[in-house]
């Protein structure tokens, strides 16, 4: 899960899951995050790069930000039937656009756990670390 | 929890007088042993919830409550339009009017055996489960609109059903008030191959057998006996329901202020009902119902086709059709005056009680089929409302077992493969895509729902009828 830039995390939540990236910059952290988001459903390391697409939010709030950035993720997931690993997010003041590289869910190779149905406002968190480095967290509904 | 930060009024019914912001009592249904083991954060959220505006007489919490989203998952809450009430979106959960629908089948479970395994393959096949899967129909913008309109109704209009199912489903299946043109493109998107699907984690499709009978007086008048082979389905609005969730918890949150409400949560976001976004919410939340009701319309069509390959006398009629994560506008006494309020269940079911006028003629004496979920190993039961439960809790009962511990922490304990095996020695086949899903919906990672059940009958929401316990699980 470490890697030099960054790495996700999970953490518990009574019905559902946390997730969480943690990274030297915000991009890259709300980046590690949406990797732990597709591992929710599955190991991201059995997802192959084959297909890109962009991704695209507005908010001055960066958390909220950060909300709906996962749920255009979890909108194109479940419209398009993709998994996706890999992720390059750029934010300039309240935009962000980002780039997701993944595939079709494939059910015998995936093994998909459970679906998405939404990033919520429970624990919450998008901040800087007394370290420097960034984190983005919050409870995803499955 | 610890029991010393309520007074108790009866036995398991607990009390926290309004504190700080509350408006109104919170009051809990529960055995001391199923507060002992509930998180603070329920008791965080119950009391959040009594101080939104215009809440009537008390904010409830099911026996099965666990930490939700502002509003705790087993919470219950009525506001009033003209005291300034609120219309909360966490109130109603993303997964709008998720609910279990069972079905009478006429076979009993000596019949079932002998092809149990052909029957559990054919169900898998012909149910969609799980990711990434599709339906049997794909909609247009027209019939989309339609179905959010008329919900199971449109179904049996289009072949899905027949037209008797419909007085077995809350609101005769068809949610009146919808407004279709008030859900985005992108909820209709998500949904545009979905009708007919189950989805995933907690949802499923059991065949089950009746292995016990508790009220033998109203089996009878649901027409449930000792070894009689039902169906229940669990799912709900799919992604179309998800979708109208996320977007409005963000317009709710971000418009709060400016309707002069301040929240205790970001999650426990609202409007007033009588606001253009209160009304427009109404107006989603009720397309995102009917949605539900066709979903599960369709997967009885399905189901039927299934048996009938496997079983071709078997006859699949609706017992009832109960919702989970609803806000509906009923009729409720207060103080000995009836009032109407808009009465939010977030994981918790209506229990009308004997003689409510919207119950079916062949229930009214006897009240509402309570249909509560279990675990794919445990077991399920039918209760059936009382005339207690509308002074109680609104008209209102538990929902299910609700999780003891995560997913994660399931994972880590159990194998898919090794649950499968072990049920299936206990006679319960379990067909489903993927093993980890098992492996994180394994029956011990859930509270026991007999406890859940025992503390809803004792506290006299709702009354023990049948526990029925599966034998084919379809999970997604």
């Amino acid at each position: 899960m470490l890697t030099d830039t960054g790495h996700w995390e999970h953490f518990p939540h009574e019905a559902d899951m946390g997730i969480r990236g943690i990274a030297t910059s915000l991009e890259e952290a709300f980046a590690q995050a949406a990797v732990a988001l597709t591992a929710i459903v599955t190991d991201p390391a059995t997802v192959q790069a084959r297909e890109t697409i962009t991704i695209t939010a507005a908010d001055p709030d960066r958390e909220l930000l950060f909300v709906d950035f996962l749920n255009a993720l979890i909108f194109e997931m479940a419209r398009r039937h993709m998994l996706f690993n890999r992720f390059q997010v750029t934010i300039t003041s309240d935009r962000l656009s980002a780039t997701a590289q993944g595939e079709t869910v494939d059910v015998t190779r995936h093994q998909p756990a459970v679906e998405i149905k939404g990033a919520t406002y429970t624990a919450l968190v998008v901040r800087r670390l007394e370290d420097g480095r960034w984190l983005a967290q919050c409870v995803v509904d499955v | 929890m610890d029991r010393a930060q309520f007074s108790q009024d009866a036995e398991n019914t607990w009390r926290i007088q309004p504190f700080g912001k509350m408006r109104v009592p919170a009051i809990l249904y529960a055995s001391p042993s199923l507060i002992d083991a509930m998180d603070q954060k329920v008791f965080e959220q119950i009391t959040n919830v009594a101080s939104l505006p215009g809440i009537v007489k008390a904010a409830y919490a099911m026996p099965d409550a666990h930490w939700g989203y502002g509003f705790p998952i087993g919470g219950v809450a009525a506001f009033d339009p003209d005291a300034g009430g609120v219309i909360s979106a966490g109130g109603v959960g993303f997964d709008i009017s998720c609910g279990v629908r069972t079905l009478h089948t006429g076979l009993k479970r000596d019949q079932i055996l002998p092809v149990q395994r052909r029957l559990a393959d054919t169900l898998y096949t012909t149910i969609p489960a799980g990711l990434g899967s599709t339906g049997p129909l794909r909609l247009n913008s027209k019939e989309m609109d339609a179905m959010l309109q008329g919900g199971a109704r449109w179904a049996v209009e289009q072949g899905y059903g027949r037209p008797e199912d419909l007085q077995y489903v809350e609101e005769h299946g068809c949610m009146s008030g919808a407004r279709p043109e008030e859900v985005s493109q992108h909820a209709k998107q998500r949904q545009h191959d979905e009708m007919g699907t189950l989805g995933s984690g907690n949802h499923y499709l059991e065949v089950q057998h009746v292995a016990e009978i508790f009220a033998p007086d109203v089996a009878g008048v649901f027409g449930i006996e000792l070894g009689d082979i039902l169906i229940s389905i669990h799912c709900g609005s799919r992604g179309l329901g998800h979708q109208i969730g996320t977007e409005f918890l963000k317009s709710m949150a971000v418009s709060a202020p400016d309707y002069g409400i301040t929240l205790p949560d970001r999650e426990l976001a609202c409007a007033p009902i009588r606001s253009p976004l209160g009304e427009r919410y109404l107006g989603a939340m009720r397309a995102g119902i009917n949605c539900a009701l066709a979903n599960r319309q369709i997967i009885t069509h399905l189901a039927r086709q299934a048996v009938a390959e496997v079983l071709p006398n078997a006859d699949l009629h609706l017992l009832y059709d109960v919702s989970h994560n609803t806000c509906k506008v009923e009729e409720h006494a207060v103080d000995g005056a009836p009032r109407r309020l808009f009465v939010h269940r977030k994981g918790a079911t209506r229990a009308y009680g004997p003689g409510h006028p919207e119950l079916p003629a062949a229930f009214r004496a006897a009240g509402q089929p309570v249909l509560i979920g279990g675990t794919m190993g445990t077991e399920s039961y039918v209760l059936v409302g009382t005339t207690e439960s509308e002074q109680r809790s609104f008209s209102s009962a538990c929902h299910g077992a609700g999780r003891a511990m995560s997913r994660h922490q399931a994972t880590r304990q159990w194998r898919g493969r090794e649950l499968v095996d072990q049920l299936a020695t206990r006679g319960i086949l379990i067909r489903s895509p993927s093993l980890r899903g098992i492996a994180e919906e394994a029956p011990g990672a859930y509270k026991d729902v007999s406890a859940v059940v025992d503390a809803s009958h004792q506290a006299g929401l709702a009354r023990k009828v049948a526990r029925l316990e599966p034998m084919i699980v379809v999970k997604g």
